[in-house]
């Protein structure tokens, strides 16, 4: 039974590498790998109960692994806080950026999305 | 069983949107329409995949008479799900303004900011 | 202080029964995690912001229909994804955002972002930037449903 989950996320999985191949912007690559870590999660999650059903097939069982959905708890967040430091770097160049220092010493910094000045100013 | 048929359709419903959702993330013209189809990815894919897997493990807590530790199986899996539905608009939010920052070219239909002050719906852009 | 208090135990709840383990020495080091967090947010000033757990009690009211807008939307953008050719017309629109708390603006600037197709970019004014996929799904934004029922969340404190 779930065969079907782990087949469609390992497809999902190879079709975001094929993105996180081809770019062409950086930030396609970082959404296509924030996706194969979703995938991954989901993938972790969905092997913890596959395994436990392999080990006495055809009756009710008893031993799933549910540590595995600790070490998916994990990866979730560890995903998460990646993509954005990944981000962070990016845009930054360096990990120990201050946001709010580098507003105050550059305002020509952020590039409004829409052309408009936010009149409140940066930050 | 009736919980083992819920739990295929629900994680067939789970595959099938994650794999669109990548094959949308491959399909679409630009970055900013491809972070629409990761949402489909983490809401659609991995809800009712984490769904059929704590129906799973409420059978399996049903299984060991509801003793603690397969209890919090299903807390925890909900907490993935949680943890996914709450990150996931964040990353897609820091994203989408980071690839704004950095001039990445942004097409769109109508000509830039369209105002809406709630006077009706006939100013919708299109 | 009050703020930090009930993260505490909220922190100390959720370190038991994820471990599950009662050994001293887990225990201990399960306690000190749960200061160096508090202490951070403390640091952080998270409680500057309005009172988040009675917010997040409301929320559970406000799940059921956020789900079925998501699976809505998701089919919709599901539909455009597996179609011959590609229909997009992606655009910007401004719609106004009329929570009156911070936390409320969060709430609806992440539920817009959550519902596929539509992405919010920016917050200012009390207004929200939403990249939305199709004229569909900003028409379906600029309806104001899911602005007033944010908002009903946090009227009723």
């Amino acid at each position: 039974m779930f065969w079907i989950a782990t087949v469609g996320i390992l497809i999902t999985m190879v079709l975001a590498l094929a993105r996180a191949l081809k770019g062409p912007t950086v930030f396609d690559r970082i959404l296509a790998v924030n996706m194969f870590g979703t995938a991954t999660v989901l993938l972790i999650c969905v092997a913890g109960f596959q395994m436990g059903m392999q080990t006495t097939a055809g009756e009710v069982i008893a031993d799933s692994r549910p540590e595995f959905v600790d070490m998916a708890l994990v990866y979730a967040l560890v995903n998460f806080v990646g993509v954005i430091a990944v981000l962070k770097f990016v845009r930054f160049g360096s990990l120990g950026h201050d946001d709010r220092r580098a507003d105050q010493q550059d305002q020509t910094g952020h590039q409004d999305p829409t052309g408009q000045q936010d009149p409140r100013g940066p930050g | 069983m009736w919980i083992d048929v819920l739990t295929w359709m629900l994680l067939a419903t789970g595959a099938v949107f994650s794999i669109i959702g990548a094959a949308g993330i491959l399909r679409f013209p630009d970055f900013y329409t491809r972070t629409h189809a990761a949402g489909i990815t983490d809401t659609m894919g991995a809800g009712p995949i984490l769904l059929g897997l704590m129906l799973q493990a409420g059978k399996l807590a049903y299984a060991a008479d509801w003793s603690v530790d397969s209890v919090l199986v299903i807390g925890k899996l909900a907490m993935v799900g949680a943890f996914i539905l709450l990150t996931s608009p964040t990353a897609g939010h820091a994203l989408f303004k980071a690839a704004f920052a950095a001039g990445v070219k942004i097409e769109t239909d109508d000509q830039g900011v369209q105002r809406f002050d709630g006077e009706g719906g006939d100013d919708v852009p299109g | 202080m009050r703020h930090s208090i009930v993260l505490f135990i909220l922190l100390v709840a959720a370190w038991l029964l994820w471990s599950g383990h009662r050994e001293p020495m887990l225990l201990a080091l399960g306690a000190l995690s749960c200061l160096g967090v508090t202490a951070l947010a403390a640091r952080m000033r998270v409680s500057r912001y309005e009172d988040p757990y009675l917010f997040a009690l409301r929320t559970v009211t406000y799940l059921p229909w956020l789900t079925w807008e998501i699976v809505k939307a998701a089919v919709d953008v599901s539909k455009l994804v597996v179609a011959r050719d590609l229909s997009l017309s992606p655009r910007i629109i401004r719609v106004p955002a009329s929570q009156s708390t911070e936390i409320g603006q969060v709430v609806y600037a992440n539920s817009i972002t959550l519902t596929p197709g539509t992405i919010s970019l920016d917050l200012r004014d009390g207004h929200i930037l939403v990249h939305a996929l199709t004229r569909e799904a900003a028409e379906g934004v600029l309806t104001g449903d899911m602005d007033r029922r944010v908002t009903a969340l946090e009227d009723r404190a």
